[in-house]
């Protein structure tokens, strides 16, 4: 490890970014243990658990830390709000009013299967419903490699695109859960 | 109050000190109190040996009170007096209440504000304050036991308690003259006692069906680390439920006459005895004299009562299998089911979680103690007890937090299930031109029209320069601390008017009211209250003397601008010169002076306290 991580720690805080919050390397790619090590290892320290017997003021700033911390972790535990952040940084607006139009081929693609999620449901076809996840998995399959490359190269605009589908993707994902759900019950 | 001691963080800050701290289990059915000694977390029990406190309060015509199972003892004759169950109005109003108990409830109850209350013998009383009841006998049990005055409490809440049902417990507590600690969710403070204890490591299910909550957790013990990953439930299921049916299917199969309060109430306390009997036996008798002389008797067999109780046992799996999905789990993935609340002592509940889980719960704890003897573990932690094998609990927030838009829909600000403290900010604008006031409304739920969400809080922002529609910028930022519990602040990004609002409901209680009962909860002679009363202020200020003293001369130089210093130094004398008095109320004001004078400051040193803690990890860490 270089001598660098301790600066920038030591300026990091509450409303830093997570990357720097966690002391972990800035990109797409994050380790899973060494994220829930540096998360823990933060929480053992800043958590107001920690500071129960101190005065409001003291407790307050506990907090904020330990929010901050909840914060890092969950936009870096997953790649899409990890991607998100790293696209969002750079200046690209992600949000629902951000939204430019998708290529009618995806849209076409996303009518087809949202179809074939009702059609599931009505005929109570899990079968159905793991077909459709097999094939949104294909597509995930070769967009996580694209974005990826795109984040690395700065891409921002391209590298959005690509997020915006896979947001979609995610969608139906929780979609067909829900179907699911609904099933069982 | 600010500034007292100061340390390195995550060490204690007088480690040789043993502090007395309690966990309480403030449940539907009972309540009971436990506590660490020489290391070892035990319940206490009462002077008869009695450990479960029955959460019953009867208020007689004479003013006197009656807490426990002389209260229970008296519920069949008194039923409007004799209050059980009120945890299930914990921050419920009329509306909510009339919903969940369709009227069978022998109670007169008024709509009080933000709360329903229940008018006795003894007046109008709200949920808090008969909790308040349970709470102080209980306090009162440690300090007999302890020999002392108790330094703080953990209160386990049911994980799905909303914002209003977690201040409504927090306000009881301070009502009973107890220093809350920590509001611990229930399956939580299980899973402390039960992962300690047995050295856990994986991702457990803790599932708790009590006397009238039932909650699902789903979390991953890791060394010294208790997560949790998701939680759900249900505030208005649990085992009173079943007690109901049975009195309902007494009432059928006997071809009862319509009953009164005191019958009806006979039914449900005779249910509750034959429920529990079936936990060990393949039948038994229901037998009740009724007011008018004729009995009730007859015969109740497990495969009737698991009929009248299937859907309810089935109500508490779709829970648990959104709980899964939102954890991100495989119920494959499960290493334990841990049991909480007696009435998973039902064989036909035992049975349901078995084949759900796809594996034999763990019913090595007993149901009824585990709670609080988890909260009895981390109360002792809380209270600066360390012994070098501490923890660090992670809780989530059990509904999603939102704020009402256009057209009645609900804004999600924090979902449900996201990792507590959180701070979320969220902006929004106005829809007319010239809009000079704002109306925010907090709500809480996973529905998404705002009437079947629970409303917390209304408040207005004013002051909003008049722009055109859509230009004014108001964020609002919600705060949710480690209790679950919420502030939300709301800004003007242009013009920096706020609001901020404690979401913090009223129960009808005047200021006189509260004063009073925290009176009453001093076992002592008023001029014995007073004397000692003048010796807390004159410690207090003693201690804040010192450590703004100290702080000073640690950080002063660093921290603080001349000015800022000045501001202090002014107050600091002003409070010695008060100090040297026994002016009580004026070294109590010069007190709260100095301390908020000093909360910036305060501030100020954890920051960099917690700042340099940190680089110093990372260097370690090389």
């Amino acid at each position: 490890m270089s001598d660098a991580v301790a600066p920038a720690l030591a300026s990091a805080g509450p409303g830093s970014d997570p990357f720097a919050l966690l002391g972990l390397p800035r990109g797409m790619t994050v380790d899973p243990h060494a994220l829930d090590d540096a998360y823990r290892g933060l929480q053992a320290q800043v958590h107001p658990d920690r500071f129960a017997d101190r005065s409001e003021a003291e407790r307050r700033v506990a907090m904020q830390w330990a929010a901050a911390a909840n914060e890092a972790y969950r936009i870096l535990k997953k790649p899409l709000p990890r991607a998100r952040y790293l696209i969002e940084s750079a200046g690209i607006g992600l949000g629902e009013q951000d939204n430019t139009a998708m290529p009618a081929d995806f849209l076409m693609q996303q009518m087809e299967w949202r179809e074939q999620v009702a059609e599931a449901r009505t005929h109570r076809d899990d079968k159905g419903l793991r077909h459709i996840e097999h094939e949104i998995r294909a597509v995930e399959g070769r967009l996580w490699p694209e974005i990826e490359q795109r984040i690395a190269a700065a891409d921002w605009l391209a590298a959005a695109d690509t997020w915006r589908r896979l947001r979609f993707l995610e969608k139906l994902h929780d979609d067909i859960e829900d179907v699911r759900a609904a099933l069982i019950d | 109050m600010a500034l007292l001691q100061i340390s390195e963080p995550g060490q204690s800050t007088a480690p040789h000190q043993h502090r007395r701290a309690i966990g309480i289990d403030l449940g539907t059915t009972h309540s009971l109190v436990a506590t660490v000694r020489n290391s070892i977390a035990t319940v206490l029990p009462d002077e008869h040996g009695r450990v479960l406190l029955p959460s019953v309060v009867r208020y007689g015509p004479d003013g006197v009170r009656a807490v426990g199972a002389e209260a229970a003892a008296r519920q069949a004759e008194d039923p409007r007096n004799t209050l059980v169950s009120v945890k299930r109005f914990m921050g419920r109003g009329l509306a909510d209440v009339v919903r969940t108990h369709q009227g069978d409830l022998p109670y007169d109850f008024v709509d009080g504000p933000g709360m329903v209350q229940i008018r006795t013998a003894a007046g109008t009383k709200s949920p808090v304050e008969v909790s308040a009841e349970i709470l102080r006998v209980l306090r009162q049990r440690a300090e007999a036991s302890l020999g002392g005055e108790i330094s703080g409490a953990v209160i386990t809440v049911p994980a799905y308690f909303d914002d209003a049902q977690r201040q409504a417990t927090k306000d009881a507590a301070q009502l009973a003259g107890l220093e809350v600690l920590r509001l611990l969710n229930e399956p939580t403070a299980a899973a402390i006692a039960y992962g300690l204890d047995n050295a856990a490591e994986g991702v457990y299910a803790i599932y708790d069906l009590g006397g009238g909550t039932f909650d699902i957790s789903i979390l991953r013990l890791t060394k010294g680390v208790f997560e949790v990953l998701a939680t759900g439930g249900d505030s208005a299921l649990g085992g009173d439920d079943f007690d109901r049916r049975i009195a309902c299917w007494a009432i059928e199969a006997g071809q009862l006459p319509p009953l009164g309060a005191r019958d009806l109430r006979a039914l449900q306390v005779e249910a509750r005895e034959v429920k529990e009997a079936l936990s060990s036996r393949d039948a038994a008798r229901f037998h009740v004299k009724l007011q008018n002389g004729d009995p009730v008797d007859l015969t109740l067999d497990t495969a009737t009562l698991e009929s009248l109780g299937a859907n309810l046992v089935a109500k508490t799996l779709k829970p648990c299998r959104q709980a899964l999905r939102d954890a991100g789990v495989d119920v494959a993935e499960i290493k334990g089911v841990v049991l909480v609340g007696g009435s998973t002592r039902m064989p036909m509940v035992r049975k349901a979680v078995a084949e759900f889980f796809g594996q034999t719960p763990l019913t090595n704890l007993d149901p009824d103690q585990v709670v609080a003897l988890g909260a009895a573990r981390q109360a002792h932690l809380l209270a600066g007890n360390r012994s070098g094998d501490d923890w660090l609990l992670l809780d989530v927030i059990p509904l999603s937090l939102g704020i009402e838009t256009m057209g009645g829909l609900v804004e999600k600000i924090i979902p449900r299930n996201a990792t507590l403290p959180i701070a979320r900010a969220q902006e929004f604008t106005t829809f007319k031109d010239g809009q000079t006031a704002m109306r925010v409304h907090v709500l809480q739920g996973e529905r998404e029209r705002v009437d079947d969400c629970r409303s917390l809080a209304h408040f207005e922002l004013r002051g909003i320069p008049p722009m055109a529609a859509g230009a004014a910028r108001i964020k609002v930022t919600f705060e949710v601390d480690a209790d679950g519990l919420l502030a939300v602040t709301a800004r003007e990004q242009s013009t920096g008017v706020t609001a901020q609002v404690a979401v913090k409901p009223s129960y009808g209680l005047s200021d006189d009211d509260i004063a009073r009962m925290l009176r009453d909860s001093f076992d002592h002679a008023r001029d014995d209250l007073d004397a000692r009363a003048l010796a807390e202020t004159q410690v207090d200020a003693d201690r804040l003397l010192d450590a703004v003293r100290a702080a000073l001369a640690a950080d002063g130089e660093a921290l603080l601008s001349d000015t800022e210093r000045e501001a202090i130094e002014a107050r600091l004398v002003a409070l010695a010169e008060a100090r040297a008095g026994n002016d009580r109320s004026a070294i109590r004001q010069a007190t709260d002076a100095l301390s908020t004078a000093t909360d910036d400051f305060a501030a100020r040193r954890m920051d960099a306290s917690i700042r340099s803690a940190l680089a110093g990890r990372s260097i370690e860490s090389i």
